[in-house]
């Protein structure tokens, strides 16, 4: 299995290439640079690899929620080489991959991942370790006040992203016992939105190119005149 | 060579297919007017929104129209700018990435180039070099025009730009959105006779425009009248005479300054059929030959950007694959192309 995996819905930029388990990656910490990152990010891992696009068997991209310009670009660009390169796409929750990278780097089996959705609200869903090391989703996702963030059943939870870091307080005041550790710096990685894509390639959910949408959680995004 | 031409820095999302040595192959648009009807304006994120729904469904259309696939699409262009920011990026993320997957090399192309190269799409393209006036919603500007990239600017609105203040004066008239065709609509069942607005700027040298002072023109007239439907046309008639009047002395005045004979119109507002009309007989009487776009191709269009892309691609330009995409970008700064 050959994917190629992008992530920009939050100040990072990121590209993965993932061949039958291996997985290279590029990354960087780079608000507003992600159109000037992306794809030489991706040229360099298929040069590297010795491949071209149309080598490849799939695309991933993280599809949000998170800065919607970000998100755009993921899927503007997901489409662009997808349909250029006749692929089928997957779009991986740019929530989960957070988790996934949590789980990833700090062992943990239970992650509440949360976006810095501005305007006093954050992007928030709630994961768990299922099979293969994965993390699932439990219940949905959400755009919310950190105040009114849904409570998770359990103790052991860890918390990662941007969320954290804006409002860390009035989390860990909602959710204080049930947190353990808090990943505050983390963003969401091209690597783990391969490893989810994978997975979901496997369960016969890639979808065609133009069906590449970003999810924005937040729709109400304008007052009507009348 | 065959270019993908992607336009999507505003409301409408249009997609093309143009080859160099046969034409234009196909094209498609799809307008977010009723979108953004709602709102009394462009929405910039709902409109960003929509591009990335609508660009690849458009793309295949144009694709299957032309009876061709992607192995036959030899370069892309998309519209890197002037326009909205969120806009421009969708169609600069597909098109960039989608040459870099096909192995062509993709071009980002300049919106008021694509409308003022526009009449090049008709069969009997205007020659180089020419005068040309680019009017819509954003631009009123006259331009020298000695080749592709090799712009002059002769005169530019120092305030609305015409399609702007038509628009204004729409909205203050109490007329829906989008306003400038309405008005011209309404414009049609006025008295030409009744009222009489001032020709801004014409009293004096130059090729500079200023339109903001006729909105409130029409506006103190409006509040003055009975505010009836025959002085709402009234207005609007004598609105639409003033502004294609001065736009008509000043092109007059661009083709004597140059000593030029040829004249093209493009942008929105050179579909309006008072101007067309009106300047045809402006440039006849200068000794001059007008050149439009075909109407359809006046307003925004992949077309126009296909054609301006497919141009600079053959001559050697290209972007890298860091791609941008420019709110503000003045036409003056292109890379002139060998004449």
């Amino acid at each position: 299995m050959k994917l190629l995996a992008i992530e920009t819905a939050t100040e990072a930029c990121s590209a993965a290439l993932y061949l039958d388990g291996a997985l290279s990656e590029r990354y960087a910490l780079a608000p507003r640079e992600h159109a000037r990152l992306i794809l030489p990010m991706a040229d360099e891992l298929l040069a590297e690899a010795g491949l071209g696009a149309a080598q490849l068997d799939a695309l991933a991209f993280g599809r949000g929620p998170g800065a919607f310009t970000g998100l755009r670009i993921a899927a503007g660009v997901a489409q662009g080489i997808a349909f250029g390169a006749d692929l089928p796409v997957l779009p991986v929750s740019s929530l989960a991959a957070l988790a996934q990278g949590m789980a990833r780097e700090r062992g943990a089996a239970r992650v509440l991942a949360a976006i810095d959705a501005r305007i006093g609200e954050v992007y928030w869903g709630a994961y768990e370790r299922g099979g293969a090391g994965l993390m699932v989703l439990r219940g949905e996702e959400h755009v919310t006040a950190p105040a009114a963030v849904p409570s998770p059943a359990g103790a052991d939870w860890r918390g990662a992203g941007s969320g954290w870091a804006v409002y860390g307080e009035v989390l860990q005041a909602r959710l204080g016992g049930q947190v353990v550790e808090v990943d505050a710096a983390r963003y969401p990685q091209a690597r783990d939105v391969a490893l989810l894509a994978v997975a979901a390639y496997g369960r016969g959910e890639a979808l065609s190119a133009e069906q590449a949408a970003p999810v924005y959680l937040r729709d109400e995004v304008a007052l009507k005149a009348r | 060579m065959r270019v993908i031409g992607l336009e999507t820095s505003c409301d409408e999302t249009g997609v093309a297919f143009y080859d160099t040595e046969r034409g234009l192959l196909a094209h498609a648009l799809y307008s977010q007017v009723s979108l953004h009807e709602d709102y009394g304006g462009v929405v910039p994120e709902l409109a960003s929104r929509d591009h990335v729904r609508k660009t690849l469904p458009l793309l295949k259309q144009v694709l299957s129209e032309a009876g061709l696939n992607r192995a036959d699409i030899d370069g892309v262009a998309y519209t890197a700018g002037p326009g909205l920011i969120g806009a421009l990026l969708v169609g600069a993320a597909i098109g960039r990435s989608l040459a870099w997957a096909l192995g062509v090399p993709a071009v980002g192309v300049h919106h008021m180039e694509g409308h003022l190269l526009a009449p090049m799409l008709e069969k009997n393209p205007p020659a180089f070099p020419f005068v040309a006036l680019l009017v819509s919603g954003g631009h009123t500007q006259l331009m020298r025009v000695d080749g592709v990239g090799r712009y002059t600017l002769l005169g530019d609105t120092l305030d609305d730009a015409a399609g702007e203040a038509f628009d204004k004066t729409a909205k203050l008239l109490g007329l829906g959105y989008p306003g400038g065709p309405a008005l011209a609509r309404l414009a049609e069942r006025g008295d030409p006779a009744r009222f009489h607005f001032p020709r801004p700027m014409t009293n004096r040298p130059g090729l500079e425009f200023s339109f903001s002072g006729l909105k409130t023109f029409a506006l103190t007239t409006w509040q003055a009248s009975a505010g009836d439907e025959q002085a709402r046309a009234d207005i609007a008639r004598a609105f639409e005479d003033a502004v294609v009047d001065t736009l008509a002395i000043k092109c007059r005045r661009a083709l004597e300054q140059t000593g030029l004979v040829r004249l093209v119109v493009a942008g929105g507002v050179s579909a309006n059929v008072g101007l067309r009309t009106r300047l045809q007989e402006e440039a006849a009487r200068a000794g001059a030959t007008v050149y439009y776009p075909r109407l359809e191709f006046c307003t925004d269009n992949g077309a126009m950007i296909a054609y301006a892309g497919a141009q600079r691609l053959r001559a050697g330009q290209a972007e890298p694959l860091a791609f941008t995409a420019w709110p503000r970008w003045p036409l003056t700064e292109l890379t002139p192309l060998p004449a």
